[in-house]
């Protein structure tokens, strides 16, 4: 039994070491994955307030209450969002620097009212202006998240593993021996792994409510839209990475390597406002971030259209984008 | 212009360290079987893939109806791989309506399923059909848009004798409505019941072309004399005699019949195994190569 299991050990690591591609792959993973949680979750203790100053950029120097120490200070350019996170208690109090200064606090929160004091103790001249809502639950945030990862790994992995069969098999030769291009065969494939996203998504969706319940003041069509174009935009994305490869472990590993970076970075489990510009900028390079910002600022806050537009641009932009380059790399057999 | 079907042109098909197809030409003329022989490796699935537009050449070009293939070759063109896997989860006949629905024109998939013999297996998951009903749904999907040309790569290989002789009726069948058919084949009973014309082909190459049976007139005389290899002394190889050499036999031509018994018996070579036979296409593969077919 040890020699015959022996035999097909060593016949699958051959076939896995002489797999360049997807060795490769295998090993620069794992470094990835270290180098990107430590971005992440590296550097100093997390603060124990979070407090917004409306600015472009925060500068320490400019109030003695901004030197204050386990405060996180962030920046924040609009008012009527800021508010809007303090009422949820996203963050736990609002600075407009002076003079003369003036401060918003959320009555109902307990951290909001820690905060003020230290505020007071630095500027006691700082305006009041109380606002008041309920926290909100840290299911009510993640809730689009856990919907948005669902639909992530639907879109990426169910698609490109797919295709890859069916070009293993020799399916896809057949069928390019017909007039079928190569545009048809993958519309067709997205729009088959959109309608299951859908309904998977809308089961969720209503099951969830009806158990649980979630927060959701937004527009349900609106929903149903940026679901639509986040669905193509992750989908055309896993279809570029199936669309010429014929290893699997290659096109596991490249699916690995989209999906880390947005389990980390697109805000599915914590808000990455705070963190570094550069982190921001490298997550609004995934479409999931985007589904994310738009259905929570639609479920948590009732944007409407006009205020998500830029989010369904990108993702409209990107499906198309994805959707052309699959089609210009498709390799219809194992070259 | 030319009156051909499918005119291939000085085709070569290069890979790292290897030639497959080292310059072929042919011409198929519309209505008839045209087939393509030889040994594994030859280059004939090759040659017929970049006729069916599936590979493209390194050097030379395929032309149908006279204009390079495109959309109109596509549509009217009908092909069976050597291997070939379905969707999962389909029946016969959901797998033949797949395929009916990316032509524009075609047949009825019920008539398909009739002409295929396959009535009995429509509603049948297509992963559970033996291989020669496998073979059968992949011709009713080669069928399915009524096409002018029909390439049949290698289509019994693997199948047992009697699902072989099914299949070469269904064949027949469809060459009696004229249709164009491209075979490659290493059986040569197979070429020699289907083919009007063949190309033989060896390491690239075309060995010889024509229709069957002037190509065994031009290289044979009447008859073929068999004999095993352990019953043919060394000393008679330098017989005055056509003798050719195949793995466990010795095939020696000649339209001398009597003569040819008599040199033998000099020499005296053991008959009592030797078999009197016509040359088949076979023979002419060994004569024109010095090897056997299949080895």
């Amino acid at each position: 039994m040890i020699r015959r299991l022996l035999s097909v050990l060593h016949a699958r690591n051959l076939e896995f070491v002489r797999d360049r591609s997807a060795l490769i792959f295998s090993l620069l993973l794992p470094v990835a994955l270290v180098i990107g949680m430590s971005f992440v979750f590296g550097g100093p203790e997390r603060p124990l307030f979070k407090v917004g100053i409306l600015s472009a950029s925060v500068n320490r120097d400019a109030a003695p209450f901004l030197r204050e120490h386990y405060v996180q200070f962030v920046a924040v350019p609009q008012r009527d969002a800021a508010l809007r996170e303090l009422t949820h208690q996203q963050i736990d109090l609002l600075v407009e620097l002076g003079p003369p200064q003036r401060y918003w606090v959320n009555t109902d929160s307990p951290k909001g009212y820690i905060v003020e004091k230290l505020l007071l103790a630095a500027d006691p001249s700082a305006q009041r202006q109380p606002v008041s809502g309920a926290a909100l639950r840290y299911v009510d945030w993640l809730f689009p998240g856990i919907l948005g990862m669902n639909m992530m790994f639907s879109c990426l992995f169910g698609v490109g593993y797919v295709v890859l069969r069916y070009r293993k098999s020799g399916f896809l030769k057949r069928l390019h021996a017909t007039p079928l291009s190569a545009f048809e065969f993958l519309s067709a494939q997205v729009l088959s792994r959109l309608l299951l996203i859908l309904t998977v998504t809308a089961i969720l969706y209503a099951g969830i409510g009806a158990v649980i319940g979630f927060h959701s003041v937004g527009s349900v069509p609106l929903l149903i839209l940026l679901a639509v174009l986040g669905a193509l935009s992750m989908i055309a994305l896993g279809l570029t990475i199936a669309a010429r490869f014929s290893s699997e472990e290659l096109v596991g590993g490249l699916l690995n390597v989209l999906t880390w970076p947005m389990m980390l970075l697109s805000g599915i489990w914590f808000s990455l406002e705070g963190s570094p510009r550069w982190v921001q900028w490298v997550a609004h390079a995934f479409p999931l971030t985007h589904v994310l910002d738009a259905a929570r600022a639609v479920m948590l806050d009732g944007a409407g259209l006009t205020q998500i537009a830029p989010h369904l641009l990108f993702l409209a932009v990107t499906a198309l984008a994805f959707l052309a380059f699959g089609a210009w790399s498709f390799r219809w057999r194992i070259e | 212009m030319s009156t051909a079907l499918l005119d291939v042109r000085d085709l070569v098909k290069e890979y790292p360290g290897t030639t497959a197809v080292a310059g072929v030409s042919f011409s198929v003329p519309p209505g008839i079987c045209f087939g393509l022989l030889g040994p594994n490796g030859a280059g004939k699935t090759t040659t017929i893939e970049i006729m069916e537009g599936i590979l493209p050449p390194t050097a030379g070009e395929v032309r149908y109806r006279d204009a390079p293939l495109g959309e109109r070759f596509r549509e009217e063109a009908g092909i069976l791989f050597q291997k070939t896997a379905l969707q999962d989860f389909l029946t016969v006949r959901q797998c033949i309506a797949l395929f009916r629905g990316l032509y524009a024109r075609g047949l009825d998939v019920e008539t398909v399923i009739r002409m295929c013999a396959l009535e009995k297996l429509a509603g049948r998951d297509a992963r559970k059909l033996s291989g020669g009903q496998q073979q059968r749904l992949l011709l009713a999907i080669a069928l399915v848009n009524d096409p002018a040309v029909l390439f049949l790569d290698e289509p019994t290989t693997g199948l047992d004798p009697q699902a072989r002789r099914n299949f070469w009726e269904l064949v027949q069948s469809i060459k009696a409505q004229r249709k164009t058919i491209i075979l490659t084949t290493h059986y040569m009973e197979e070429a020699e019941l289907l083919c009007d014309d063949i190309v033989i082909m060896d390491r690239g190459r075309i060995v010889a072309q024509g229709p069957p049976r002037r190509l065994l007139h031009e290289h044979f005389a009447e008859v073929l004399l068999e004999l095993p290899r352990q019953d043919f002394p060394p000393q008679a190889r330098s017989l005055p005699l056509h003798i050719l050499e195949a793995n466990d036999r010795i095939e020696i031509t000649t339209d001398d019949l009597e003569g040819t018994l008599r040199t033998l018996l000099a020499a005296q070579v053991p008959l009592a195994n030797l078999r009197i036979r016509p040359p088949n296409l076979e023979d002419l593969f060994l004569e024109l190569t010095g090897t056997e077919l299949r080895p």
